[in-house]
């Protein structure tokens, strides 16, 4: 039955239909909602919410959690992401499930309360210390939340990994119909390594700090294995109108929104415009790329940020094809006709320079 | 009543507060060396042990047992 | 022939990295005798942290996380959030519970959150080389107060019992020490108490130890003993801060074999 719903809400209700019985959090605007609305349907639904003192608690609530057995979650945005990085990187190292969401705000810094899309550096490359990955998914729904959060629980039950929901302002308070139906709560799995007090079994722990630098070698180079595994079976994208396009947009969450408003246009007055939507921006869809630029030789690479994707872009291509680029960043969002006339521009550039199958 | 501990060697840190905190003398540092490189503590009077566990109380490495006689 | 006193079962047969005559070892070994003593053995977890107690997974026969540097008590918060049969216990030093993680610490005690801090106060911070700790004394030396703390620069120290004992959330503070037999004595009663405060679901509790740093301190291990008692029980006085019952009278004391 469809309801109409924000973003931020329905990701606070997919999460509990998910299985996510723990939620940890502090409020900063734009992702209220989250919080708020955990702190009512959570003890509701049997579950625990703590709004914690900062960000730090939360996301060290939620390691704590997840060591106990808990699908734990916690939520934020700008600079209490920043916050959580040293978490993030205990998590990964303790081999810990958890789902950490950011509604991306505008930034550096305190930067503004509206929708950006300014951390892709900070989730995909990690922002804690360590050689470490976390998945990454961007919606760019209301109802693909009801996908891409049961999704994370069980990437993250699944492969012992935290993994960051890449939402943003916009999404998060944005009402659209949203239909719960088809969400599955993710199947439990065994979790051998909880800690539940050594009861017939022998006491275990659950550690990060390995003195041995070849003992400390060799635990990196598992959890590498752990992330080329990801890399093999976990890529999600979308493709959009690719078939005969000259131009193939690159772009994720509200960015794609509003590229396949741009897009519209282009195809009414007959230009060849299609459109990648990475849902997993790590590992990022860089096989799907390295297929397209086969037969297109243009790509319009579109973020709301002054430019962070389009350097995952440049590596998947590795010199093949052309990238455009075009980028607004601290919450500035473009309206469709906006993107559809620079797009244009660059179209028009690019058929004149030579354009489909030149290498 | 009398007592006697039992300290094992190889633990010993030579830290002296066993010997520091018997109240009858009975402990004293020796000069063997265990393999950590320390001097390590001695029972050297059995005589005036009377099984108080001060020693065994302040061994910060958990190496002296007490036993009454 | 009777044995009256051995190694408690719970420490492994594994030995402790610790400097001859630091405090920790003697911690370290009546927290196992506690929690063996009072069965919780299947039940307990202790959540480690960063500094010289770090590797206590190493030596306790319990379930141990490692949290990273002062967030023990949010750890601990998710472990008996998620798992409140268990006994859960975070075992902190200066600098991670009065300086890098008093958020945490403050927050878990103002929520009562019903876990046991053991929080252990050597005035200065251990395992990466003697630095200043909050609770280091004035004109104290350390490595990063090389002329003795000075008010002006570096504050005076934090009485972490006396800050906690304020909020409404905290059931059971006390502070001992374990600088000679009749005060590791009382240090242990004292930990027995704040486990059975857990156990009654009273709300939060935490023993704050003194113990000696010698190494760090630059003293022989009985002279560090000695200014235990000469120098931070002036500033930092043993007893009880808080006992609060289920209906707001003092628990009743148990008695213990020593």
């Amino acid at each position: 039955m469809k309801q109409l719903m924000s973003g931020n809400v329905a990701l606070g209700e997919a999460a509990v239909l998910s299985g996510c019985t723990h939620y940890f959090g502090y409020p900063i605007t734009p992702q209220n909602e989250i919080t708020e609305y955990m702190a009512r349907r959570l003890p509701a639904a049997g579950g625990v919410f703590i709004q914690s003192e900062s960000e730090i608690a939360a996301i060290n609530m939620v390691l704590g959690a997840a060591a106990a057995g808990a699908r734990a979650m916690t939520s934020s945005s700008g600079p209490g992401m920043s916050l959580k990085q040293e978490g993030i990187s205990y998590l990964v190292a303790d081999e810990l499930p958890g789902v950490i969401v950011n509604v991306v705000r505008g930034g550096p810094g305190m930067g503004s309360i509206a929708g950006a899309q300014s951390d892709y550096f900070q989730a995909t490359r990690g922002g804690g210390h360590g050689d470490y990955r976390t998945v990454v998914l961007a919606p760019a729904s209301v109802q693909e939340l009801t996908e891409i959060v049961p999704l994370a629980f069980e990437l993250a039950d699944r492969y012992r990994n935290p993994v960051i929901i890449l939402a943003d302002g916009i999404l998060g308070q944005m009402m659209e119909p949203v239909d719960f139906d088809g969400l599955v709560r993710p199947a439990d799995v065994d979790k051998p390594w909880v800690l539940t007090g050594a009861r017939g079994r022998p006491p275990q722990s659950i550690y990060s700090l390995i003195f041995d630098t070849k003992l400390q070698e060799e635990k990196n180079w598992k959890l590498q294995r752990k992330f080329r595994l990801i890399e093999q079976n976990e890529v999600r994208y979308e493709t959009h109108l690719v078939d005969d396009a000259d131009m193939v947009v690159v772009a994720y969450g509200i960015g794609a929104r509003i590229a396949k408003g741009a897009i519209k246009r282009l195809r009414d007055e007959g230009k060849k415009v299609g459109l990648l939507r990475p849902i997993t921006l790590w590992p990022f869809p860089a096989p799907a790329l390295q297929e397209l630029v086969k037969a297109t030789s243009d790509f319009f690479v579109f973020e709301m940020s002054a430019g962070q994707m389009v350097e995952d872009v440049r590596l998947a291509l590795e010199g093949r094809g052309r990238i455009h680029f075009y980028g607004r960043p601290g919450g500035v969002a473009p309206m469709p006709v906006e993107l559809y006339r620079i797009i244009a521009r660059h179209y028009a550039q690019a058929q004149a320079a030579g354009g489909r199958g030149r290498r | 009543m009398n007592g006697t501990i039992r300290i094992e060697k190889e633990r010993c840190k030579g830290c002296a507060l066993c010997v520091e905190f018997c109240p009858r003398d009975c402990i004293s540092l020796s000069e063997e060396l265990n393999p950590k490189g320390y001097f390590v503590a001695a029972f050297s009077d059995g005589e005036q042990c009377n099984a108080c566990r001060n020693c065994a109380l302040m061994c910060p490495d958990a190496c002296i047992e007490v036993s009454t006689a | 022939m009777s044995t009256v006193f051995q190694r408690p079962k719970l420490l492994k047969d594994v030995d402790f990295h610790y400097c001859p005559g630091c405090g920790h070892g003697i911690i370290n070994r009546l927290l196992m005798e506690v929690i063996e003593e009072m069965g919780l053995q299947e039940d307990a977890i202790c959540v480690a942290p960063a500094g010289c107690g770090m590797l206590l997974y190493n030596y306790f026969e319990i379930d141990v996380i490692e949290s990273a540097h002062g967030r023990g008590a949010a750890v601990a918060t998710g472990i008996k959030r998620v798992r409140p049969q268990n006994a859960v216990f975070s075992y902190q030093g200066d600098g991670d519970l009065a300086a890098i993680g008093t958020a945490e610490g403050l927050h878990a005690a103002n929520r009562g959150e019903n876990i046991t801090v053991i929080f252990v106060n050597n005035g200065v911070y251990g395992m990466t080389g003697g630095q200043m700790a909050p609770t280091t004394l004035l004109d104290q030396v350390t490595t990063t107060t090389p002329t003795g703390r000075d008010a002006d620069l570096a504050g005076h120290p934090v009485r972490i019992c006396e800050v906690f004992s304020e909020l409404d959330g905290t059931a059971y503070l006390e502070r001992v020490a374990v600088n000679k037999p009749a005060a590791v004595v009382k240090a242990k009663k004292a930990i027995r108490k704040a486990f059975r405060c857990q156990l009654d679901g009273r709300g939060f509790s935490l023993v704050e130890i003194l113990s000696p740093c010698p190494v760090n301190w630059k003293m022989g291990t009985v002279e560090a003993c000695r200014w235990i008692d000469d120098a931070m029980l002036v500033y930092f006085p043993l007893g009880v801060f808080k006992d609060a019952g289920a209906a707001g009278a003092p628990a009743a004391d148990e008695e213990v074999e020593a």
